[in-house]
């Protein structure tokens, strides 16, 4: 019998990370974005997606809330703000 | 064909008749020889494979893991300290349901540093997930490597396996061995054909992050997977018996005058050899005496145990390992077979034998047999001498 062994590329997506935020998430402002790319280079999860100026996002089922991307970003324009409360949070 | 050689060649032998592909290891005594001879037949040009010289017992782990998950047939080779040091990677081997088979030139651990014979190197690591089967000679150790190789690239099972031999006694021990021939060997070991391999052409990971969605199938297969090889084990065995006319039946355990006995001796490995030698006598002399020689420790066979000792009123389970704190390995699993069951015997009485290479003297298996009374006993050492235990610190 075998259970979950090897991984063909991008199957761990089931690894659903986004589980692990507690605190923190990053919020992109889509203000003064020069579609530079770093927070998409840096993100340890690669759950960031964008092109355009103005135009990232971050997968927030996979993001871990690091915050790696808000500290690299060179025009400030991502920001770690608290996490939205849960349903059955208290 | 026959050849009278020492154990360790005679492994390196089959090993080179096993054609791996990638062979890593460490020198430890009393494993040294083995790996030596490779080392050799690999520079004289008579063994195609890589031989990776290594820093350490945990990199030669982790050269063959990774020459495993390359979808190529290797080989390692171990004892004690060694086999600690790769400890992390031999989970991992198991984890990654690579076929290793590692031979363990079984050795006492430190400390006191001690290089002799006993079991507890490969007992410590009887929850890794590696097939453990023990060998009483070195007829048996050449042809376990076989059957090793045999069950871990089935792809029912894709579990390493770790060849056990008592260091010393059989390692360095002279033996007219059967060879199998080369011929019968490609009969019986097809070239390995991986289930999963790392492949530029068609890339993939193995051993990566499970997370709580994930982790338990994985541990629960393996488990499983064990449950199985029970009795694929007795299957390869026909088949090995059908190449090579040697017998090893269900290759789980050896029942030896086990029958009508009133009392049995449980035990692993070369003492084996020696336990024989004593029923045989008490038989002689009319005593009903027998011996049940445990082979394959992982995966423990418990049904098997349970129908051989079921009507032997008395029972003593020889170790030469303990786990030190609780109950002796072997003794804790044959008293387990027996839990909760309507027959069985009346006493399991465990004994401590043998550890750091003292040997186990006909004279110590009479004595087995004379503590063997109506009264239980638990971890009874053998052998042991009272006047070495005076030493007194802090006064």
């Amino acid at each position: 019998m075998f259970g979950p062994l090897t991984v063909k590329p991008s199957e761990s997506k089931g690894d659903k990370t986004g589980s692990w935020r507690t605190l923190v998430r990053p919020n992109y402002l889509h203000k003064d974005c020069i579609a530079c790319r770093m927070c998409l280079m840096i993100c340890p999860e690669g759950c960031v997606k964008g092109k355009e100026k103005n135009a990232f996002s971050v997968d927030y089922t996979f993001c871990k809330g690091c915050g790696v991307c808000a500290d690299i970003c060179p025009k400030k324009d991502i920001e770690m703000v608290p996490e939205e409360p849960k349903e059955g949070d208290r | 064909m026959k050849e009278f050689v020492e154990g360790s060649h005679a492994i390196a032998e089959i090993v080179k008749a096993c054609q791996p592909g990638v062979i890593s290891a460490y020198p430890i005594t009393p494993q040294t020889h083995i790996v030596e001879d490779l080392a050799q037949m690999v520079s004289n040009g008579e063994l195609k494979s890589q031989f990776v010289n290594v820093e350490s017992e945990h990199s030669a782990a982790s050269v063959v893991l990774g020459g495993s998950a390359t979808g190529v047939r290797v080989y390692t080779a171990t004892s004690s300290q060694g086999l600690f040091y790769m400890q992390e990677v031999v989970f991992n081997i198991a984890g990654m349901r690579l076929p290793v088979v590692m031979t363990c030139a079984n050795r006492a651990v430190s400390a006191p540093i001690n290089i002799w014979n006993d079991q507890q190197d490969s007992i410590s690591l009887r929850d890794a997930g590696w097939v453990q089967i023990y060998a009483e000679d070195n007829q048996e150790a050449v042809d376990f490597h076989l059957i090793a190789y045999r069950l871990a690239e089935d792809k029912r099972v894709m579990l390493p396996v770790m060849v056990c031999m008592d260091g010393f006694i059989l390692t360095h021990g002279m033996e007219t061995i059967d060879m199998p021939e080369q011929e019968k060997v490609n009969k019986f070991l097809p070239v390995y054909k991986p289930l999963y391999k790392l492949d530029t052409a068609e890339p993939m990971s193995m051993g990566l992050l499970a997370d709580p969605d994930y982790y338990m199938e994985a541990r629960f297969a393996i488990q499983e997977t064990m449950k199985e090889s029970v009795g694929y084990l007795s299957e390869i065995s026909s088949e090995f018996k059908a190449v090579f006319g040697r017998d090893y039946k269900d290759l789980l355990v050896e029942e030896y005058h086990t029958q009508d006995a009133d009392k049995v001796i449980v035990a692993m490995g070369s003492v084996c050899g020696t336990i024989k030698e004593v029923v045989d006598e008490q038989r002689a002399k009319g005593k009903k005496v027998g011996l049940l020689r445990i082979i394959s420790y992982r995966p423990f066979p418990y049904a098997r145990i349970y129908e051989a000792l079921k009507d032997v009123p008395r029972v003593a389970v020889l170790d030469k390992a303990v786990s030190l704190g609780a109950y002796a390995p072997i003794a804790v699993e044959i008293k387990a077979a027996f839990y909760g069951k309507k027959k069985g015997p009346k006493v399991i009485s465990s004994f401590v034998a043998g550890l750091g290479g003292r040997d186990i003297t006909l004279e110590s298996v009479h004595e087995v047999l004379r503590r063997l009374t109506a009264k239980e006993i638990n971890s009874d050492f053998i052998d042991l001498k009272p006047e070495l235990l005076k030493e007194e610190y802090g006064k």
